[in-house]
């Protein structure tokens, strides 16, 4: 029996449909490739059909391999479009499963915060250090020279009453203030200079509105020509930018045996805009920091001819600062180091 | 300093309203820190008289009153006040009147009998804190007249925050002098004359302690109405100033004091045998004083005494024998001027603060003692009558402050203040501060009045300059400076970024009192002795800390107590130790770390914090500090430390710090609920860091190889790791620790060690043989050195 072009057709006929009606049902990309090597493999349906062309007719033969090679590359196409609908299917279907709560909080470690006074510190010892200020430090434990003595407040002056002294014995104290590190830093270094001293000081003195320890910024500028004007200057730039507001500056004749003529200064209150408040006790003004022109008595315990030098210091609380800053109402809160205080300052 | 608006305006009203003039101190450096009402609001509450007074009909201790409002029109009243009598003046809360206790007048029956309004006492009227009977007015006081018009009532105590250096100002006319100078008004005059002698007694007055007491002025007043009372305007004046009235002759010397600036006091004549001496206590004298108080009187105190013994000390309290008391006839008055410094040593070393004491330590004016005691004297006399007697005085000269001139020069007073001002200008401020100029050129003498003993250079007169120019209309300017480079060492990583590593691995800074709790700092450093305040605030905050750690664990205490399950701490500051005979302070940056390793979060499982992971976070401050590479690990002893989970931190060889798991015993005796991971690094060694220096690295691959190693259980791995190191010579780039077992499958007394060894060659790529070679040698070192044994 010899085959014809027409029994090849029909056989043809027969297992494209049989392969279309498989691709259709097959499930997942393995088979629709058991599809493939079943019809296209080595062994495959379509092609022991190209084995048969050698029993048609040469004549035949062309037409015949065109019409099984047409079948194969339609075949093909359908496994093609099959695989590609199948893995779209699988992606979409695997993507579906990895949803996830985007809702849940991250994971990992969390988020520690600084003490808002050292926040503070840092940020005025910026300030400062943009101005070309030097940063210096100091002993804490003082000795009677540096801490009163050198900044002219000589034994039984009525400003040692006020100093609320920790003594050791009869010589060494607890700094009560950073003006020492003025005295140390000029005894070290010549003029010109300019300096601000960070640090902790100690009064024994301690109720809703004291702690005994706290912190004060000491700031000194000596050169041939200061005056109080840059005292002046240099404050009122410094307040506007640690509040980033515009105030109104106040300054206040006073008395710091120390420095001369000495001011203290105030600003118009950041808590209530100068309408009048608790925490400025209705007067519209906040007292922060203490300054003056350094005496010609200081000068002298440092060897600093007060003729040809002059200069500025000043000193400020760095808790009222943050106090007034970040709006706490109590001193105490700093150093009772109560985590729901201190988490509020990341 | 505390007085009333209405006595400061009897001396010098500038035409400003109470707000103005306030500030106006305050800006001249006489701070106004407070204004407060003299008295409540009274309105409806007049001066009455009583005109007659009838028993209650039902109740013993009321009374029937009629009291005369003025204009012929009466009230009945029931009155409880003992001391109710016919003609006497009293003030009457008339229908409709609100007393500052909330009580409203209004017509009422008391008992049976209609009252219309009310007599009042001082403390139902606001005016004292207590009050014994009625008010009683004085006989100037009309009938209807309103209280608060008669007691000039519209008044404000002002209370003036005054610096150290301005006791001049301590007094009316001082503030006055001073408030005239600075707004240009007129002071009104207020001449005193001198009295009379009537008689010729005196008590003779020695002065013994010439430095101390360099002038003393002596008056004897005999034959005083011992009934006399003082006068309602006084000690109205003298409440507004915080003085209660006591006996007139005290409240004279009170009211001399507050108005010129001349603490007094007034002895009972009668109890003065012999002289007055002004002395210093000898040993072994006592004296009661008038705060009822007895006080042995320290060696060199300053005393006034007689020829007997001790009357009182001097400049500071009088003494209760010498007192003056209501059965007194005849006084010794004394105006006297004493050393300031001795008073301020004295008052502080007795621990007596007063009125007397704070003016003499701040100065008073050396020549005021005599104008003073014509004041007082007139005011006696006034007063209590009596005849006074001659004065007595004795003075050292050498011993009085001296006011000497002081030069100024124009071109100063610009150079510190940035300010021209005209020398016309200057001239005028000086003078009407009460000084004395002499000009010579741009350059004068100044001869300072004799209150202004605070004056004694070129600075104290421009700083008077500044201050009654005006700080607020001196100039302002930025500064003009060099600009130079300041050095910035590469090597200190510096405390921000410390501070910020810390904060990012999840760490809460705290800063702790320097003072810490012996106990507790005993308990966590026993082996270092602190420095002890000689006079801590409390028992809790006595002695200096030696370790961060102290404040640290009361902080997790604190937070512990509430409701804290979780805390990871850190501070920088100093500890202080003992050094000799002083004490160096020292920079540290200490942490402590409790309760679960990781926050509470999902996905994560729960476990405690254990020494490695806060070992984790020491090794991340290393490296920011650039010396993790030179920085080893020694298993260490601390007293408050686990004795087998403390290792010592070293430098190059020297101990830099401590980190270690607090002890059981210690943590059960703070109270701590759960284990604590503590530690402690000098912030010098973190502040001195290398400098980052490149190193060529190779371009060749690179081949891992894994060891699994037996060794004994007490074998540091960093041991192990040295072995590894030294072994594999320079082929090995890298090598981790990847795993440490104990237990099930392994014997015991040993432990599992798992190595990750990464090899690699600068200039080929490595092949099998070069790998075995290299960790045959390490396997063989690992044998011989450590004895240990491939993990089968």
């Amino acid at each position: 029996m010899t085959e014809t072009i027409t029994t090849i057709e029909e056989q043809l006929k027969t297992l494209m449909q049989e392969a279309g009606t498989a691709v259709a049902a097959a499930t997942d990309v393995a088979a629709v490739e058991d599809i493939r090597v079943r019809y296209l493999g080595k062994k495959g349906a379509l092609t022991e059909q190209l084995k048969n062309l050698g029993k048609l007719s040469p004549e035949e033969r062309p037409r015949a391999g065109a019409i099984v090679n047409q079948a194969k590359e339609a075949l093909q196409e359908k496994l093609g479009a099959r695989k590609q609908q199948l893995q779209t299917a699988a992606r979409d279907n695997q993507l579906s499963r990895e949803v996830v709560d985007v809702t849940l909080p991250g994971r990992g470690v969390r988020q520690g915060g600084p003490h808002p006074i050292m926040r503070t510190l840092e940020r005025l010892e910026t300030l400062f250090t943009r101005m070309g200020f030097a940063v210096a430090d100091g002993p804490e434990i003082e000795d009677d020279y540096h801490n009163f003595e050198a900044l002219n407040i000589p034994a039984n002056h009525p400003s040692r009453a006020m100093h609320d002294t920790f003594y050791f014995d009869a010589h060494r104290l607890l700094r009560t203030h950073t003006s020492p590190v003025q005295i140390r830093y000029m005894e070290q270094h010549k003029p010109p200079l300019r300096v601000i001293a960070p640090g902790r000081v100690y009064r024994c003195d301690s109720d809703v509105t004291h702690t005994p320890m706290f912190h004060q910024i000491e700031g000194l500028m000596v050169d041939e020509d200061v005056s109080f004007a840059d005292l002046k200057g240099v404050l009122g730039d410094f307040l506007m930018q640690f509040f980033e507001k515009s105030l109104k500056l106040r300054f206040r004749p006073s008395h710091f045996p120390f420095t001369e003529p000495s001011a203290e200064v105030d600003i118009s209150c950041v808590i209530c805009g100068a309408k009048g408040c608790r925490v400025c006790k209705n007067t519209g003004w906040l007292e922060v920091l203490g300054c003056g022109m350094v005496h010609p008595e200081v000068f002298r315990h440092v060897g600093i001819d007060s003729e040809r030098w002059s200069g500025f210091a000043f000193g400020l609380g760095v808790e009222r600062l943050a106090m007034l800053r970040y709006g706490v109402n109590d001193i105490r809160l700093f150093y009772e180091n109560d985590l729901r205080f201190l988490q509020q300052f990341k | 300093m505390k007085l009333s608006e209405k006595w400061l305006r009897e001396w010098v009203s500038p035409r400003l309203d109470r707000k103005a003039l306030a500030d106006r101190l305050t800006m001249a450096g006489l701070e106004v820190g407070a204004m407060e009402p003299v008295a409540p609001k009274l309105d409806k509450v007049v001066v009455g008289r009583i005109e007659s007074i009838t028993a209650h009909p039902s109740a013993d201790k009321l009374r029937l009153c009629r009291v005369g409002i003025g204009k012929d029109k009466t009230l009945d009243i029931v009155c409880g006040a003992a001391n109710a009598a016919i003609g006497m003046l009293a003030p009457v809360a008339l229908e409709g009147a609100t007393l500052p206790n909330g009580m409203k007048i209004r017509h009422t029956e008391i008992r049976g009998v209609a009252s219309y309004g009310m007599l009042c006492s001082a403390q139902e009227l606001g005016l004292a804190e207590s009050a014994d009977g009625l008010l009683a007015l004085d006989d100037d006081a009309k009938p209807g007249a309103s209280l608060t018009e008669y007691l000039g009532l519209d008044d404000v105590s002002l209370e003036v925050d005054l610096t150290p250096n301005r006791g001049d100002c301590l007094s009316v006319a001082g503030l006055a002098r001073e408030l005239a100078a600075i707004t240009g008004a007129k002071i009104k005059s207020h001449a005193i004359k001198p009295a009379k002698p009537r008689h010729r007694q005196r008590i003779t007055v020695k002065l013994d302690a010439q430095q101390d007491c360099p002038h003393y002025i002596g008056r004897v007043l005999t034959g005083i109405n011992s009934h006399a009372v003082t006068p309602m305007w006084m000690k109205e004046k003298l409440r507004r100033s915080g003085i209660r009235s006591i006996h007139p002759v005290v409240d004279i010397t009170n009211y001399a004091m507050i108005e010129l600036g001349q603490p007094m006091h007034a002895f009972d004549l009668s109890k003065i045998r012999g002289s007055i001496h002004v002395r210093h206590a000898a040993k072994n004298e006592s004296l009661v004083l008038l705060d009822g108080n007895r006080l042995t009187p320290k060696p060199g105190s300053l005393l006034i005494a007689d020829d007997v013994q001790p009357l009182a000390l001097a400049g500071i309290m009088g003494g209760m024998d010498s007192a003056v008391s209501n059965t007194t006839s005849d006084l010794f008055l004394e105006s006297a001027w004493f050393r300031p410094e001795t008073i301020s040593v004295r008052s502080r070393e007795h621990g007596l603060q007063t009125e007397s004491s704070y003016r003499f330590e701040r100065g008073v004016d050396p020549a005021l003692q005599r104008l003073a005691m014509e004041r007082a004297t007139s005011l006696l006399l006034a007063v209590v009558g009596g005849k006074p007697g001659p004065l007595v005085e004795q003075t050292v000269k050498r011993h009085l402050p001296r006011i000497s001139p002081v030069s100024l020069r124009l071109e100063r007073i610009s150079k510190l203040l940035g300010l021209d001002i005209p020398a016309k200008d200057v001239e005028n401020i000086l003078k009407r501060l009460g000084m004395k100029l002499r000009k010579a050129g741009n350059k004068w003498t100044v001869t300072p009045p004799s209150h202004r003993f605070d004056i004694g250079r070129e600075v104290d007169l421009i700083e008077e300059i500044a201050r009654i120019h005006g700080y607020d209309r001196l100039p302002s300017r930025r500064p003009r400076m060099e600009m130079a480079a300041s050095p910035v060492p590469e090597s200190d990583v510096g405390e921000s970024r410390l501070r910020s590593g810390l904060i990012d691995r999840d760490y809460q800074e705290i800063v702790t009192y320097s003072f810490v709790d012996p106990a507790i700092q005993t308990l966590v450093d026993p082996q270092v002795p602190p420095a002890k305040l000689a006079n801590p605030i409390s028992a809790e905050m006595a002695v200096m800390r030696t370790s961060l750690w102290p404040g640290l664990l009361q902080t997790i205490l604190y937070n512990q107590n509430r409701q804290q399950t979780r805390a990871r701490f850190f501070e920088m500051g100093g500890v202080f130790l003992p050094q000799g005979q002083n004490f160096h302070q020292e920079a540290m940056l200490a942490g402590a770390t409790y309760g679960e390793a990781m926050a509470e979060q999902w996905g994560l499982p729960r476990r405690l914090i254990d020494f490695h992971d806060t070992k984790a976070d020491v090794e991340a401050l290393l490296a920011l500090a650039g010396i993790e590479q030179n920085v080893h690990f020694q298993p260490g002893q601390h007293p408050a430390l686990h004795p087998g989970q403390t290792a010592e931190i070293q430098l190059e060889g020297s101990r830099i710090g401590l980190i270690g798991v607090l002890h059981p015993e210690v943590q059960s005796r703070l109270g701590l609920d759960r284990p604590v991971v503590l530690f402690e690094l000098k912030l010098s060694a973190l502040r001195n860091g290398k400098i980052p220096n490149f190193h060529e690295f190779s371009r060749f691959p690179s081949i891992r190889r894994d060891l699994a190693i037996l060794v004994e259980e007490s074998t540091p791995a960093q041991t192990v790791l040295d072995c590894v190191q030294k072994a594999a010579g320079g082929l090995l780039v890298n090598l981790e620790l990847f795993d440490e077992y104990r237990g099930k499958g392994i014997d015991s007394g040993r432990k599992s060690l798992a190595l990750g060894l990464t090899l690699q060659d600068s200039s080929r790529t490595l092949n099998e043989d070069d790998v075995e070679r290299v960790l045959a040698e390490v396997m063989s070192a690992l044998k011989s050195r450590l004895g240990a044994q491939p993990r089968q």
